[in-house]
């Protein structure tokens, strides 16, 4: 919120702007009170509208299952940074438990379909926390740079890893401006019967397709209304009455690193 | 490539060694005899299948993965659901082990399975955690009783 007060700050696409601090000298006093109060009414309110949809009016239309996806839906996340708990990684448990993958003890190279990150200001010691994951671009530089066509984006905008194609030459992995991407080095068994991954393949985030394809909405964004903080909402980016468009209008939200040209999907308010 | 190789081997290996269903009287003792599988019937034919299964397969996961066309005719899940093998452990068998239905005939055929890199070879194992689905309090449709239950507290 704060780093709006000067307008036209330069805090609109990158997530270690440095702009967690307050910088009072620049700022009207008595302007700035009327804007935290504008703030404060505009947080009531959407604290109202948080409990509302958490209370079971949040889940994706439902497509019957022999129709293919179509691209009149545009799947997208809002994550609130300001609620996103600093030590709380309900949606990476939730994640791991779902799609199957775990820590193998080797940091450099486990799977991180969703990992935590705490960005600081170095200068003011302020920080906050949030989830990134696969932000599925509207023009995903890991596709473009596939060559075997592995990975590709669904028509909704779900980006995926055809792990049947892929040949593990991780370029996705170097392309994805997100380090949203991971390699399986290990053989594995048991995988969940809607999440396979093997050995010798790039994955990532799914979105959790199998769950969108049922009408459900992905693991992370149920545990994270459940026992986190209630900072992501799902929901069709193309529908204009759906609830994340409307507060994507509403609201001031940021996508990182918005200057590549990538389009994310995946939208963050307060950071 | 790999697919394409796997493909024909497959194809030529179910031309070559697969007898067809109707030859099933006169099988010579050496003919791998697979277990059968849950039901009364397979999703279509058993000849049928037997030739064809690899290329339903392969037409099943083209339209699932890329078009999220998700019928359960032709889906892997489903073969491994139905057809999965009990080992000594009274737990089905992983592809790991002779027993395990796919392996019957192509340990006979030659035929190498690349699906259980990256799928599951058995059904998975049924706990409370495994999917949001059977999950108590993880649900929005308990969310929904909560509020109601929240609302009848208002209400009195």
């Amino acid at each position: 919120m704060s780093c709006g007060a000067k307008s036209g700050g330069g805090c609109g696409s990158g997530g270690a702007c440095g702009c967690a601090g307050e910088r009072r000298d620049t700022v009207d006093d008595a302007r700035r009170d009327f804007l935290r109060g504008a703030a404060a009414t505009a947080v009531t309110t959407l604290a109202a509208g948080v409990t509302l949809y958490s209370f079971g009016a949040e889940s994706a239309a439902a497509r019957a299952p022999g129709e293919e996806v179509s691209s009149k839906v545009r799947w997208g996340l809002l994550i609130d940074a300001s609620k996103c708990g600093d030590g709380c990684t309900a949606c990476v448990t939730a994640c791991q438990t779902e799609n199957g993958w775990r820590d193998t003890g080797h940091p450099e190279t486990d799977p991180q379909w969703i990992r935590k990150l705490t960005v600081e200001n170095p200068i003011n010691g302020a920080s906050f926390s949030l989830p990134m994951m696969c932000q599925h671009c509207a023009d995903p530089p890991c596709v473009d740079v596939c060559p075997t066509g592995a990975s590709f984006k669904r028509a909704d905008g779900i980006v995926l890893v055809d792990k049947h194609i892929c040949i593990g030459c991780r370029y996705c992995m170097m392309a994805c401006p997100y380090k949203a991407r991971s390699f399986v080095h290990e053989p594995l068994e048991d995988q969940k019967p809607y999440a396979p991954r093997g050995k010798g393949t790039v994955e990532s985030c799914t979105l959790c397709v199998h769950r969108v394809d049922e009408g459900r909405i992905p693991a992370c964004v149920e545990a994270c209304n459940d026992t986190g903080g209630g900072a992501m909402l799902f929901g069709d980016l193309n529908d204009p009455s759906s609830e994340i468009s409307k507060r994507v209008a509403a609201y001031r939200t940021t996508r990182i690193r918005s200057d590549l040209g990538c389009e994310p999907g995946v939208y963050y308010r307060n950071i | 490539m790999r697919l394409v190789v796997m493909l024909m081997t497959l194809l030529t290996a179910a031309v070559l060694v697969l007898p067809p269903a109707t030859a099933t009287a006169s099988e010579p003792a050496w003919v791998p005899k697979p277990a059968r599988g849950r039901g009364d019937k397979c999703v279509a034919d058993t000849a049928w299948m037997r030739r064809n299964h690899m290329t339903a397969l392969m037409h099943h996961r083209d339209e699932m993965v890329h078009e999220g066309i998700r019928t359960k005719r032709f889906d892997l899940t489903g073969c491994i659901d139905c057809h999965a093998v009990k080992g000594a452990d009274g737990k089905p068998v992983t592809i790991a082990s002779p027993k395990h239905f796919c392996r019957t005939c192509h340990d006979y055929a030659a035929v190498q399975i690349d699906c259980f890199e990256c799928h599951a070879s058995r059904p998975e194992a049924k706990t409370a955690a495994t999917t949001g689905e059977a999950a108590p309090g993880r649900a929005s449709k308990t969310n929904a009783a909560v509020l109601a239950q929240y609302l009848r507290s208002l209400a009195q």
